[in-house]
């Protein structure tokens, strides 16, 4: 799928997507050139298509997580994984509130989403994750509703 | 005047092709994943109820008996039963390098569906409305090969769900198998179904051996090995399909418990010398002295 602004004959690129929780999806493209924008917009048929396929339109922010489509789709699983206990050094502290605020996030992603906050923590050298830190990595992350 | 207007072909900007990367990260992934596993084995039929977990169960312990590091993925998403043959349980570890696969018996390790559900009588239920079924199955599938940290392995089986049609898809995932095992009785009416089975792999080129499983009865008292069916099916399958019969298994009560049991007894090495056993050590010598895919290296951290 390509988008071509007619005016300028440029190749409109991606600029964001927006998930409203609905199923839908809006992904929004802009031409480098007229900075024009359009955004296309998907039902959810045709957004659950493009996710089956494990692909997340306009790219990824974060790399792909091991099973993340039979992980968030399979709706009989239960907390079938366990987190691998970290094989290196610098591990991280969840504040109460984090952890509080972590439970809120559904059982069957939680892990992925608690390793994610994890890693992006670890690398900053930041010790404990807090709320506040929390909304800083979804920012950095693009992590939308997590 | 109508406008010029290039065509998807014309535009070969890189913007927008994401999406071809993407997949070609999937594939990637996939490949770097098999590029460490030595032998792939598709376990299939184009018919079901013929015993091809079982089979796949035993061969594998009898493979890791022989010494060798084993893999078994259940492919049968729907009507997962691989894991509970092997004794492998959950919950599974997620590791930096992927999914850690259960330990299974012999320490085949084991990635399965049944190993994700809530409950053992759990039905597998997917989320939302998919618009495609199959596209979703597919990308489960790749997800259970790509996303578990296998490791090295000397053998991965396979074992596919009952359809010509998910015997081709498997292809699409493994386009060159070692070999594919095709399971059938000596029943005339599998033999039919097995037989498209055959020919859809004969066009794809993939090496196909035949595995007649349930071929006799092996009397539990005396040890006799009597006939289940009359006539000799699967020998006409194989004459008619120019296939070769890598194993005829006799079913044999104990084994069929103690594979149930999640203590599948492999060859004969596990237990006194059975009928069932030996045809099983045959099959695992077989598989055994399949050549290495290209590129695998030997197995060195089980």
């Amino acid at each position: 799928m390509k988008f071509l602004c007619v005016e300028c004959d440029q190749v409109m690129e991606f600029s964001e997507r927006t998930v409203p929780g609905d199923g839908t999806m809006a992904a929004v493209f802009r031409c480098p050139a007229c900075a024009r924008e359009m955004a296309l917009l998907t039902n959810p048929m045709e957004t659950r298509m493009v996710s089956d396929l494990g692909i997340r339109v306009g790219g990824r922010t974060v790399p792909a997580e091991p099973m993340e489509l039979v992980r968030s789709t399979l709706e009989t699983g239960g907390d079938a994984f366990a987190e691998d206990p970290p094989a290196t050094p610098g591990t991280v502290r969840w504040s109460d509130p984090a952890r509080e605020r972590l439970q809120s996030v559904p059982s069957f992603v939680r892990g992925m989403v608690k390793r994610i906050y994890g890693e992006w923590a670890v690398e900053r050298g930041i010790a404990e994750i807090t709320p506040e830190l929390m909304d800083r990595a979804r920012a950095e992350l693009g992590l939308e509703g997590m | 005047m109508t406008r010029r207007i290039r065509t998807y072909r014309e535009v070969t900007d890189p913007a927008g092709e994401d999406v071809v990367a993407q997949v070609v990260a999937q594939r990637g992934r996939v490949d770097a994943r098999l590029a460490r596993i030595g032998r792939v084995v598709l376990v299939a039929s184009g018919k079901g109820g013929v015993g091809k977990s079982a089979v796949t169960a035993n061969l594998a312990a009898a493979l890791a008996a022989r010494g060798l590091a084993v893999g078994a993925l259940d492919a049968d998403l729907h009507g997962p039963s691989l894991a509970r043959m092997l004794g492998a349980r959950g919950p599974l570890l997620m590791g930096s390098n992927g999914v850690r696969p259960a330990a299974g018996a012999g320490g085949v390790r084991v990635m399965s569906m049944d190993l994700l559900l809530e409950a053992d009588d759990a039905p597998v239920r997917w989320r939302g409305e998919t618009a495609d079924r199959g596209v979703l199955e597919r990308s489960a599938l790749r997800e259970l090969l790509a996303d578990t940290a296998w490791g090295e392995l000397d053998a991965l089986l396979v074992d596919l769900p009952p359809g010509t049609d998910r015997i081709e898809r498997a292809l699409e995932l493994v386009p060159e198998p070692s070999v594919v095992l095709v399971v059938t009785t000596p029943s005339v009416a599998a033999g039919g179904v097995v037989a498209r089975s055959l020919r859809a792999l004969a066009t794809a080129g993939a090496p196909v051996g035949l595995v007649a499983n349930m071929s006799h009865f092996a009397c539990p008292s005396c040890g006799e090995v009597e006939p289940l069916w009359s006539g000799d099916a699967v020998e006409d399958l194989a004459r008619r399909t120019g296939t070769a019969v890598w194993a005829g298994i006799p079913f044999e009560p104990a084994l069929a418990a103690e594979t149930d049991a999640g203590r599948p007894p492999g060859g004969s090495s596990a237990g006194p010398p059975s009928p069932a056993g030996r045809a099983i050590d045959a099959l695992a010598e077989r598989v055994a002295g399949l050549p290495r895919r290209p590129g695998s290296g030997e197995a060195a951290d089980p």
